[in-house]
Parts: C-alpha cells; structure tokens; sequence
C-alpha cells in the first residue's frame, strides 16, 4: 500500500507536539530508526534518552521521568512491550498511575517481514486487561498523527498500538477526534461492522462491496479500546441487529471480546469476529498478503457478514 | 567534609533501634512482613531520613525534594516507621499497616501514603526509575539527589543491570543506590541460591563508583553519602554490608526470619534484645 505509513505519520506528529510542549521526552530501546522517534531525537537530542535494548528499563525511566513532571513518550516493538517489559507497565505506570504514554509499534503482523516473534497479535488483550490504561488503535496515518496531542494533554497512562505499514485511510486531517468515542463512518440498516486499526479502512471497501450485493452494511471505527464507546456499541448494535467485528489481532481477548463483552451484557446481539484465529503468523512478502493470509481479508469480512445475517434472521 | 558529632552518632543509632523496634511491632500486629531485611537496613533509612535527605514532611510532594526509592519493598515496615517518625503521618496509623482501608498498603504505594515516593514491592526496578527521576532533574534544572535501596538478592535481576548500565551512560552523579547487602534471601543464602559475587567488581566494571561501608555503621555511612555527593560524573553504588535481622540474635543471618512474624513471645524476646523497656 501506498499511503503514508501510519509511524511516518507518528514520527512528524511526535516532533510537532514536541515543539509546542517542552514538557515532552522521548525515549527508544534501539528503535528510533524503526518508530520514527528519530524525527524528535534528530531535533531535540537533549529530550530524547536511547536506552538500548532493554525495555524494561525505558519504561522504569520514563516512568521516573514523569514522576520528575516531564510528559514521557515511551517507543518500543508492540510485542516487547506487551510481553518483556510488561510488568515494568503494569506495576509502574498503571498501578502508580505515572504519566507516561507508550507507543507500541509495529504492531498486528506489520512487521511482515520478521515473523511471529515480532507480530503482536495479543497486545489489545494484554493492554485492555489492566487498570488504569487507556488503550488507543489508530486506524491510519491521519489519525495516528492527531491522537499524539490529544493523549499528550490527558494525565495518565495511555499506551497507542501504531502500525508500521500503512492502511486505506479513513480519517480526515480536521475531523473532530476525542478519546472514549467510536466514530460512525458509514451508516447502515442491516449490519454493523465495528473495526480498529488497519481494518476501518477495509471494512469500509468491504461496506462498499456489500452494497453492490443489496447490503445495507454501517461501519464504526473505534479507536479507543478502553475506555470502551459502550453507548455507541449499543446503539448500532440495536439499531441494525448484527455485529461483525475486524481487528489485526487474535481473536481472543481484542476488539471482539471486547464488543462481546459489552453486548452480551446489555444488547444480546448476533455478532461474528474477524481477527487472527488462535494461531501463530508466518513471514510474507508483503503486509497485504499476510493479512489476507491469516483470515483479515475483505473476502473474509463479507463472509462474516454473511453468516451474521443467517442468524439474524 | 565535616564529620558527624558523637551526639548525632548517638541520636540516629537510637532513632535505628526505634525504627527496628516499631518494624518489629508492626509485623508482629500484622502477623505478616518481612522482619529480617528490615533489621537489616536500619541505620541506612535512618540517616538518610533523620540527616541526609533535602525533604519536607509538611509538603511531600515538593518538587525540590531528595527521593528514596525502596527498591527493596518487602522492607516496608521499616519506610513506613521512619516517615511515621518523621512526621509525614501520625504514628498511631502504623497500627493499621495491612487493613483493607489504612493508607500502609503491604508494599509502598506512592498513591496512598504521604512521603513514598514511588511504589515497590516487584524487586528490580529501583535503579531504573531513579535514573528517570535523576534525568527529570537535569531537564528542569533542579539540584535534588535521588536515593535508591535495593536488596543483595536483587541484584540477581536482569533488570538492575540494565538500570546500571543506563545511569553510568547518562552520568547520573545525582543517583545514589545502597544495597543492603545481608548476604541472606528468602530461599537461603545468596551465594547458594545464585552467587552475585563479587558485587564491587561488577558495579566497578558497569563504571560506577563504589563504596563499600560497614552498612551499621552510622560514621561510615555518612561518609560514604558525602563522598556520593562529591562524585560528578558517574553513579554512586555503596555496598552496606549488614546482618540480616540485625539486633535479634535469633532472627540474625537465618533466611526463615525473611518474611515470618514473631509471635508474642518472640517478640517480647525481641524487644528486650533491642534494649526496649516494656
């Protein structure tokens, strides 16, 4: 794909953001050059902290940092984060509820190229499981960038799972934006498709897809995981009796439980997960193919729509 | 550099057996802590709470302010005894240590307790964080010193060393760790369970500056803190070497006293021991 990659798009906001606010530090665990933090460090190398492999102890040091009073931005591998240094995020920032925002790149499968070791397909349910986080998953490059300001200025823990690819872009530079909040993208009667990340972008083709085959399909994109837009996810789940959620992560413990768990709850509605199927990633050549690969393709989106409508009915 | 007069020496040594005393009272009240690292590290919290440290209890989030960082959180009887003792609360909450609404949480909790600086109880993360904070200070200008206590267990930690390595890059001279080095941990002793030695070596080839005191020795201490502040171009490491349950002989260098409370005999035992009149 073509478009801006979504770290491109981080890397320049980071540094805009900086700019404005002298309070931000930014720190790498041997990076920079992949998360684009480089764009800050590059500008401002008194306010960055390269702090090699080792992210346990990037986190412990921006987690002092903020404790100092600085607005750390924290940049690692998602699949690090979410697994080497997690008790560093659990205990240290989330339980002392210190102000440190983790950008957790490369996320889903990505990194194409490298394998199952550096996809991080169960960082949404790490992440989401502990308290105190707010969890946020752009769905492109636009919206990367404006979320950088937006969890800058909010005190407390926020980790922002960013991919190193691009994605079909949804997000428009002057749209209103707020964390907590889904954004309906596309309106429908018959279903609803409610999607994070990279796959906002191909759950809308594949609403335009449906519509050709006399589906009426809305598309809700929900870039913060937690805290949860429930309203939101009731009000479409009743307003079109079916759900198929898309994610660029295992289907357990994501975006799907976590549009299950609130409608099991409040709203019993039929609902179908796309997302990785309890397995492990391979390389590919491309982040296309691999996603297609492993059940993230558009085909596999109106399948499930399909299904859902079965039981719909 | 002035030394400590006999009468300072004097006072912190009582302020240390007061501190292990009332830690001792704590876990007995609470039938749960950990007695042993808590004798142990005596006199290294009391002279940096009763003499070094830049703090104020009436304000304890002053921005200026040394922090401690107890890297070794298990000890927190101990933390919590001396910032009692220093004001930061009334002594009588130290009776409430453990209970599901008392501020005194098991472990440090910086959130819930005036004058804890951060939250521990997870080992190995001390260094790390007070590099940050030592960081934060060059950022903004400030001159406080950040002091971290970690236990000589801990020290078996991947993560310490990663913290060292990060304060010898970043030059923090405004770090200073004390390990409380008892020799003992829950499991038995730490040359049996994973050997560290030899720890100076080690903190010497990580480029710190290291000094090794007797760890109750409250004039040796102290010297060894001023030399810490005088050091300008790398961390500052002091290797305390202490007795683990320190002043009771049957909790001396024996690993079950590492997290078992005394009973009310072995109390009483205890405390007679330590010179306190009941």
């Amino acid at each position: 794909m073509a478009e801006r990659s979504m770290r491109e798009a981080y890397g320049e906001a980071l540094l805009a953001y900086g700019e404005k606010n002298e309070r931000v530090v930014v720190l790498d665990a041997d990076t920079s050059s992949s998360t684009l933090s480089k764009k800050f460090a590059d500008k401002y190398p008194q306010r960055f902290y390269n702090i090699g492999i080792a992210e346990p102890c990037m986190v412990d040091v921006a987690v002092g940092l903020a404790l100092g009073g600085l607005v750390p931005f924290a940049n690692a591998f998602s699949a690090l984060l979410a697994l080497r240094a997690i008790e560093a995020i659990r205990s240290n920032i989330c339980y002392a509820r210190t102000n440190v925002k983790i950008v957790a790149n490369y996320a889903g499968v990505s990194d194409y190229k490298d394998g199952p070791t550096h996809h991080s397909i169960t960082d949404i349910a790490i992440f989401r499981a502990l308290p105190e986080m707010t969890l946020i998953v752009p769905a492109d490059a636009n919206q990367a960038a404006a979320f950088v300001p937006l969890i800058g200025e909010m005190d407390g823990p926020v980790t922002m799972r960013i991919s190193r690819a691009g994605t079909i872009p949804v997000h428009k530079e002057d749209e209103s934006l707020k964390v907590g909040k889904g954004i309906e993208r596309r309106n429908g009667t018959d279903v609803t498709i409610i999607a994070c990340g990279s796959m906002v972008g191909r759950s809308m083709r594949t609403a335009e897809l449906l519509a050709e085959k006399g589906i009426d399909a809305g598309v809700v994109d929900l870039p913060t995981i937690k805290p949860l837009d429930a309203d939101l996810i009731c009000k479409v789940a009743a307003r079109t009796g079916a759900v198929v959620t898309a994610e660029e992560h295992s289907i357990i413990g994501g975006l799907g439980s976590a549009v299950a768990e609130v409608l099991g709850e409040k709203q019993p509605t039929p609902m179908q997960r796309v997302g990785i199927t309890d397995t492990f990633t391979r390389t590919a050549l491309d982040p296309d193919s691999l996603m297609d690969a492993y059940g993230l393709s558009i085909d596999r989106i109106v399948k499930s729509v399909e299904d859902v409508l079965k039981e719909k009915e | 550099m002035e030394n400590l007069t006999e009468a300072e020496i004097k006072k912190l040594n009582e302020i240390s057996r007061e501190l292990r005393c009332t830690s001792l009272r704590m876990i007995h009240k609470r039938q749960a802590g950990h007695p042993g690292g808590s004798l142990s590290a005596a006199e290294i919290v009391a002279i940096l709470y009763f003499k070094i440290m830049n703090i104020d209890p009436h304000n304890p989030n002053w921005e200026e302010r040394d922090r401690f960082l107890l890297s070794k959180g298990h000890a927190s009887a101990l933390l919590y005894a001396a910032l009692a003792k220093r004001g930061y609360f009334p002594e009588s909450d130290l009776e409430h240590w453990g209970e599901l609404d008392c501020h005194l949480q098991g472990h440090p909790d910086r959130l819930k307790t005036p004058g804890v600086d951060m939250n521990s109880g997870i080992l190995g993360h001390g260094i790390s964080i007070g590099a940050g904070i030592a960081l934060a200070a060059g950022q903004k200008g400030m001159n406080y010193h950040v002091y971290t206590l970690l236990g000589d267990g801990e020290c078996q930690a991947g993560l310490v060393w990663e913290g060292a390595n990060t304060a010898a890059k970043f030059h923090l001279s405004n770090l200073t760790t004390i390990v409380d080095h008892n020799g003992v941990q829950l499991d038995g002793f730490v040359q049996e369970v994973m050997p560290i030695e030899p720890l100076a070596e080690k903190w010497k080839a990580f480029g710190w500056h290291v000094i090794e005191v007797n760890g109750h020795d409250i004039a040796q201490l102290y010297k060894a803190l001023m030399e810490a502040k005088q050091i300008k171009d790398k961390p500052t490491i002091i290797l305390a070497c202490t007795i683990k349950g320190k002043g009771v002989s049957f909790m001396e260098n024996k690993a079950y006293w590492h997290g078992v409370a005394p009973n009310d005999e072995q109390l009483a035992q205890a405390l007679n021991e330590l010179g306190e009149e009941i």
